[in-house]
């Protein structure tokens, strides 16, 4: 039998909800910055929302001459078009800005770039999305984080209290508005992939919460007169070893998929390591605290029954 | 909680083996699945275009084009029904939706309206029977009708008009003889077409932007086609070859075409009405209607050939004289046969423009790249967070890499027979899965480890353990379920892919969680010889 090795320290007494004036300003001053970062610069949306065409292409031999490319593509009169090299020398992208004129005209552009590369270049992957199916998609993209997030805070409402839902929504509008702040303050592209890690974050960060909330009913019953900040703390303090543990593996598995995944899951596996390390955060410093400022139901004890579970602890 | 009745421990290793067996084929080559004996599963996953390399193209309906044609034909249709009425009329015009048209003496409006009734067709396919109608006329004023269609009538156009599309842009994304394409109908107005292991969209662009050729042919009076290969061709005709290898060999047909496709409004199927033998009706417009006419009524009890891409599709003789703009094709047809030549008939010419407003195309080098770092990704993942759970939980650490290892094996097991295709985003699902999956383990791990602070024996820590951690794992599981079922719902394509493999490893987790795992455990504390157990993490 060999047993693990217990690094974590238990029994801490980190004073969370002494240092929350302190957490939560941070977090504010984040936010504000990202909603200012994304109504002034804006987000570099991906063609999946702007339209436009892509190509990832590989030389046949030798290292792409971006340079040459740049200038070759650049004569083409199709507006902006960015070149970008890739991990290998061999490699490139080409972004192709949506044309004027609809569906066809895009389609003549994605023609005159391939005739343009020429034979000595393999095109690997081409996307070319047209000015319907990006409205669509952005629309569907908008719709999709927000039908998340009321099913998520009916869902805690239903599970918990509403001060729950709405502390566990703050937690994940926090963290998704600095997500994506991050991707404006860094002009990576934003597109279809980027809006599933932020669903798959908004899973991530309220799985967090839930975990924590989940103790903090269970310390309600049990220690029925301890004041609410200290019961808080406590909760948060049992549960940080998990905390701690499951962010590392689950950060282990996405830096995987970051470090050898291609260049199409680079920046959803981006967006998800963000969001697991301010998932974290936010969890402890942002949704607990809410709980102490709007106080909770002191008296869980009708509750045990209603929630039909083994949880509570005599 | 540790205690397992003899059948659950049975099930569960039945379930377990199940995922290892349905899951097994996809380890292996395709050559080497085939070899294996008839009673082995032998699906193996299908991969994503993004994967296996291939093209695909969304191509959208020009719905208003198709109104437009619609309330053309309804217009001379008014006209022609006014006039054979001899109804007097003036203002025949189309306004927005509808067909509007004044009669000139007011005492006719009753009379004209009958009139007009009449080219209300039920809808429905003559075959599965009809509901509503296609059209209303609606009097508009004491000398006013307006004809126009209606919602379901448009709608049916719209239907008819996009499996037209489908089996056209079908058979000529077929003439590149590419394998398993798919082409489907998507939404109202669009058509998605998918083409595995073909990266090459400029010839399959080309190929679905070709317009068919769907022609009316007349067959030489005397020389078959046969007999003009040995001798020669007269002057004006050209062989054509059958479609069908049926042995009816090659037509002798008249070069010009007697009417052509873009002629042809409508063909269904049906049955004959005397003989009840399967027919397809079909309809011109007015301009092919008279060519029609005139041709049939000089030609009555010979044949005359369809000719479809230059191949002869049919050679059915007239029996009379077809001058109304419509007629019926009879041979020796079934129903399906009559079908599907009503379908091609249809789709002879595509009924309105495709325009491209999505494509995605992956070459296979690129797929097999991605696949290659897919999978390397899963591999290292798995490894590190195995790793990372042994160091931290020792012997239970290894029962939750099991228990993980079981979970992957089960969410491919059942992806494999759900025949769902598995994408490069599904992949990214299957490596969260790997880090999120233990995160049962760890709250279970977490409390067993509380449970013995407080100095309970290690039997009542691990059953506490289990016990108590079960709704917060099922709560945080079911949030992620949530977000994952919205991703698939509204998610597109590639979105798709990754909330399959994230939800199927949510149910997988709470399954492993509280089967496997805790089995283990019981398992592990049976085994002890020892009245008094370890601390066993």
């Amino acid at each position: 039998m060999f047993k693990g090795v217990d690094f974590f320290p238990h029994g801490t007494k980190i004073p969370v909800m002494e240092w929350r004036r302190f957490c939560v300003s941070i977090s504010l001053i984040a936010t504000l910055l990202a909603i200012a970062l994304l109504s002034t610069k804006g987000l570099n949306f991906g063609i999946d929302f702007k339209g436009g065409s892509l190509f990832e292409i590989q030389t046949k031999s030798g290292n792409v001459d971006i340079a040459d490319l740049r200038s070759r593509l650049g004569e083409l009169g199709l507006g902006e078009v960015q070149i970008q090299g890739l991990d290998e020398a061999t490699d490139a992208l080409i972004r192709v800005e949506q044309q004027e004129g609809g569906e066809v005209a895009q389609q003549a552009a994605a023609d005159k770039v391939q005739d343009a590369l020429g034979e000595e270049i393999e095109i690997r992957r081409v996307e070319v999305v047209g000015p319907a199916v990006s409205g669509e998609l952005q629309q569907a993209g908008i719709i999709a984080v927000a039908v998340a997030m009321i099913g998520i805070l009916l869902y805690i409402w239903f599970r918990f209290e509403w001060q729950f839902g709405i502390a566990a929504i703050l937690a994940l509008v926090h963290d998704i508005v600095i997500t994506v702040g991050l991707f404006s303050l860094l002009g990576f592209d934003f597109g279809l992939s980027e809006v599933a890690a932020l669903l798959t974050l908004a899973g991530y960060s309220i799985n967090d919460s839930v975990v924590v909330f989940d103790r903090i009913r269970e310390n309600l019953r049990r220690y029925k007169k301890l004041p609410l900040a200290d019961l808080l703390n406590l909760s948060i303090n049992e549960m940080l070893s998990r905390t701690v543990i499951t962010s590392t593996t689950t950060f282990l598995a996405v830096f995987a998929l970051y470090v050898f995944g291609t260049e199409v899951i680079r920046g959803f596996s981006f967006a998800m390591l963000f969001g697991i390390l301010i998932g974290t955060w936010s969890s402890i410093f942002i949704a607990s605290p809410f709980l102490l400022w709007v106080g909770v139901k002191r008296d869980w004890s009708g509750a045990v029954a209603k929630s039909g579970t083994a949880a509570g602890r005599a | 909680m540790l205690h397992f009745e003899r059948w659950k421990i049975i099930a569960i290793a039945l379930v377990c083996l199940a995922g290892i067996i349905f899951a097994m084929p996809n380890l292996f080559s395709k050559q080497t699945v085939e070899g294996w004996p008839s009673w082995m599963p032998h699906s193996q996953l299908s991969l994503g275009l993004d994967l296996r390399g291939g093209a695909h193209l969304l191509l959208s309906m020009d719905t208003i084009e198709l109104e437009k044609d619609w309330l053309l034909t309804l217009r001379g249709d008014v006209r022609k029904q006014l006039r054979d009425a001899k109804i007097g009329f003036t203002g025949l015009g189309i306004v927005g939706n509808s067909v509007q048209v004044r009669i000139a003496k007011p005492e006719q409006t009753e009379r004209a309206y009958a009139e007009l009734k009449k080219m209300i067709q039920p809808l429905g396919n003559v075959i599965l029977g009809s509901s509503g109608e296609d059209i209303e006329v609606v009097q508009a004023g004491p000398d006013a009708l307006t004809v126009r269609p209606t919602s379901q009538g448009m709608r049916q156009r719209l239907t008819s008009a996009a499996s037209a599309s489908v089996e056209t842009v079908r058979r000529r994304v077929d003439s590149l003889g590419t394998t398993e394409p798919t082409i489907v109908r998507q939404g109202e107005d669009r058509i998605l077409v998918q083409v595995p292991g073909f990266d090459d969209t400029r010839a399959l662009k080309d190929v679905i932007g070709q317009t068919a050729k769907l022609t009316f042919h007349a067959l030489h009076p005397r020389i078959t086609g046969e007999e003009a290969k040995q001798t020669r061709v007269p002057l004006n005709y050209k062989i054509y070859p059958s479609d069908e290898s049926e042995g009816s060999g090659d037509y002798l047909l008249q070069e010009r075409p007697i009417v052509s496709g873009e002629d042809l409004v409508d063909a269904q199927p049906g049955f004959d009405q005397r003989t009840n033998e399967p027919i397809i009706t079909f309809r011109f417009n007015q301009s092919g209607a008279r060519k029609f006419g005139r041709f049939t009524k000089d030609n009555v009890g010979s044949p005359f050939a369809i000719v479809l891409d230059n191949k002869v599709l049919s050679a059915p003789v007239i029996r009379e004289a077809i001058l109304g703009g419509s007629g019926q094709i009879s041979g020796s047809f079934t129903v399906e046969s009559a079908n599907s030549l009503a379908i091609q008939l249809r789709s002879g010419a595509l009924p309105t423009k495709l325009t491209i407003i999505e494509e995605r195309t992956v070459g296979p080098s690129l797929g097999a790249d991605s696949i290659e770092a897919g999978e390397f990704a899963v591999l290292v993942g798995t490894v590190a967070v195995a790793g990372f759970m042994i160091f931290a939980y020792g012997l239970f650490g290894l029962f939750a890499v099991i228990a993980v290892l079981i979970n992957l094996t089960l969410i491919l097991a059942v992806m494999t027979l759900m025949g769902s295709t598995l994408t490069l985003p599904g992949i990214a699902g299957l490596v969260l899965t790997v880090g999120m999956a233990v995160d049962a383990n760890v709250l279970i791990y977490e409390r067993i480890r509380e449970e013995l602070r407080t100095g309970k024996t290690a039997i009542s820590a691990v059953e506490g353990g289990f016990t108590k951690a079960f709704v917060t794992i099922l709560d945080s599981n079911l949030t992620t379920l949530i977000a994952a079922i919205v991703m698939f719902w509204l998610g597109a394509g590639p979105i798709r892919g990754f909330a399959v493999t994230l939800s199927l490893g949510i149910f997988g987790t709470i399954f492993t969680a509280f089967t496997v795992t805790r089995l283990l455990a019981a398992l592990w504390i049976a085994a002890q010889k020892t009245r008094k157990i370890p601390a066993p993490i």
